[in-house]
């Protein structure tokens, strides 16, 4: 990557960061688990494009330098705007969903980037959820993720609001205060099968909302 | 330097030295607290950790004041556009923290686009061309219009009243509200030319001292509350203590004012009044939503209508008691 290029990404990062924490007053709950400086898998719910961008504002920058999200190649490499941002801005690792054109294994391509030490974002819904159930059933990925690399530590997050700030098919933020918070880590037990794992994992999130919006106060 | 540039200057002066107290006061205790702590000797360790949530919560407020004095200090040495853009930021970040409470849908995304865009922005422009027969109404009636219609083309009807009604509610108090504090620059009042943000720093002094008077006289010898439901700390003696010495306060600020010692006293009463409804009002709003703080902006305080509650309720009735007294436009 050129030195100008590197130095356009750095500003980029940093304005889309002072956009988010404008727009969305964003602030970090820890409620289980402390923003520590050890590899982790951040596993969130996923209603808009600004997940990632949200979650990775609340993390302390030691953290955020080192935090990848995953995202879907068709999405990120459809123009070279996106693939600024996408690959050059956030370094996400870039997987392809659709299986017909797949050559490489997405699994493969995660555990890689955890074996060069970088921590993960995932959003195990697979895709934005814009229906009015708060969880999509989870794809298998997470798990298979878990089973490869036991030692990283599985962390649920919950993004709350980011929704509402923009909902589908509109064009305009508007300004909310938002929050992402970070529940207890997770662990594969010994001898789970694949659906019990993924179903603990939902649930853990699902705990977490419940356990956000009693820290708030019951908001809507 | 200019008479009111003096006249700022020894308030603000008298405010940092007020602070300054504060500061000490807040870090002895915290100083004791910790060589008790070691000591071991407090018995209770439940009420000792009480204790220092209280000592820390206290600092934090103390440290916010004096970040609120030095960003209203820097405003008013920008004059009018450093007033203007300074409450036109917080009326953006009081009204993020209200809708944020409400519940507001998918559908009411266009009302509140232009809540935050439209209604926000030229309110303030309103402000800064002066144009007084137009800002006092353009919220309450033509916003109010407004908003509904916006609302009404998505087509949804689910919670239609009580959604339009909210976002209304959130536009007034955040944003036509707030606005009446600069507006006190546009009144025109012979022999005061040039002081406006004198008008402005004695309205925000008066209330806030007054919020924490009443908090202070609730403390030493609070027994009756007002209105349990709505905030537990809220008692008649600290209100009457809290508005009472406020009051004085306001009296003897009247050197920064065009009223006579009298008339401040009676404009402060007004004034630090509204300001005590508007913090209980404020509180039935958030107990209504099931929060104890809108927002976690201000370590200490919570949010910004937190903090502004009370000066948010006394600024049009302040505004209008200069303007029909002392204005001569």
């Amino acid at each position: 990557m050129s030195r100008f290029r590197k130095a356009l990404a750095w500003f980029a990062a940093n304005a889309i960061l002072i956009f988010a924490r404008l727009v969305t007053a964003v602030h970090a709950k820890w409620l289980g688990s402390e923003p520590r400086d050890i590899q982790r898998v951040y596993f969130a719910n996923h209603c808009s494009h600004g997940d990632f961008v949200l979650l990775w504002t609340v993390l302390p920058p030691a953290l955020r330098r080192r935090t990848r999200p995953v995202a879907g190649a068709d999405y990120w490499l459809r123009s070279s705007l996106r693939r600024f941002i996408g690959c050059d801005v956030f370094h996400s690792v870039l997987i392809e969903r659709n299986v017909a054109n797949r050559d490489s294994n997405p699994v493969a391509q995660m555990v890689e980037a955890l074996d060069n030490g970088d921590s993960l974002i995932v959003f195990p819904e697979g895709t934005r959820n814009t229906g009015e159930s708060r969880l999509l059933p989870f794809k298998s990925g997470l798990f298979h993720l878990a089973s490869a690399r036991a030692d990283v530590q599985l962390v649920p997050v919950w993004i709350n609001n980011l929704n509402r700030v923009l909902p589908k098919g509109e064009i305009i933020p508007v300004p909310l205060i938002c929050s992402v918070s970070f529940g207890p880590p997770l662990e594969l037990v010994g001898g789970e099968s694949k659906n019990e794992f993924l179903a603990r994992a939902e649930g853990s999130l699902l705990a977490l909302a419940a356990a956000e919006s009693g820290v708030n106060g019951g908001q809507s | 330097m200019s008479d009111s540039t003096s006249d700022l200057l020894k308030l603000l002066v008298g405010v940092a030295a007020v602070l300054i107290i504060a500061t000490l006061i807040g870090q002895w205790l915290a100083m004791r607290q910790r060589a008790t702590q070691n000591t071991g000797r407090a018995a209770d360790e439940e009420s000792a950790i009480a204790k220092v949530s209280v000592i820390d919560n206290l600092n934090a407020r103390i440290n916010a004041w004096w970040a609120m004095v030095v960003l209203m200090g820097l405003a008013f040495l920008g004059g009018k556009a450093g007033v203007i853009v300074l409450f036109g930021f917080c009326s953006f970040a009081a009204l993020r923290e209200f809708i944020t409470l409400t519940q507001t849908r998918r559908d009411d995304h266009w009302a509140l686009a232009a809540a935050f865009f439209v209604v926000l922005p030229v309110q303030y422009g309103l402000i800064w061309y002066e144009w007084y027969g137009l800002y006092s109404i353009f919220i309450p009636v033509y916003a109010f219009l407004l908003l509904p219609m916006l609302a009404a083309l998505r087509g949804s009807t689910e919670q239609y009243l009580v959604r339009v009604a909210e976002t209304q509610w959130a536009l007034m108090i955040c944003v036509f509200c707030a606005s009446h504090v600069p507006a006190l620059l546009t009144l025109d009042i012979p022999g005061f030319e040039g002081r406006g943000v004198l008008l402005i720093a004695y309205l925000v002094v008066v209330v806030q001292i007054s919020d924490v008077l009443q908090y202070v006289w609730g403390k030493l010898m609070g027994k009756t509350r007002i209105a349990p439901a709505l905030s537990p700390s809220k008692t008649v003696e600290g209100a009457v203590g809290g508005i009472l010495s406020a009051t004085l306060i306001g009296a003897l600020l009247w050197w920064i004012t065009p009223f006579t010692p009298l008339q401040s006293a009676a404009m402060a009463f007004v004034s630090t009044l509204m300001g005590f409804m508007g913090g209980l009002v404020l509180s039935a709003i958030k107990r209504d939503r099931g929060v104890k703080d809108w927002g976690h902006l201000i370590a200490g305080h919570g949010g910004f209508i937190d903090r502004m509650d009370s000066v948010l309720f006394a600024a049009p009735v302040f505004f209008h008691l200069v303007r029909y007294g002392w204005d001569v436009s």
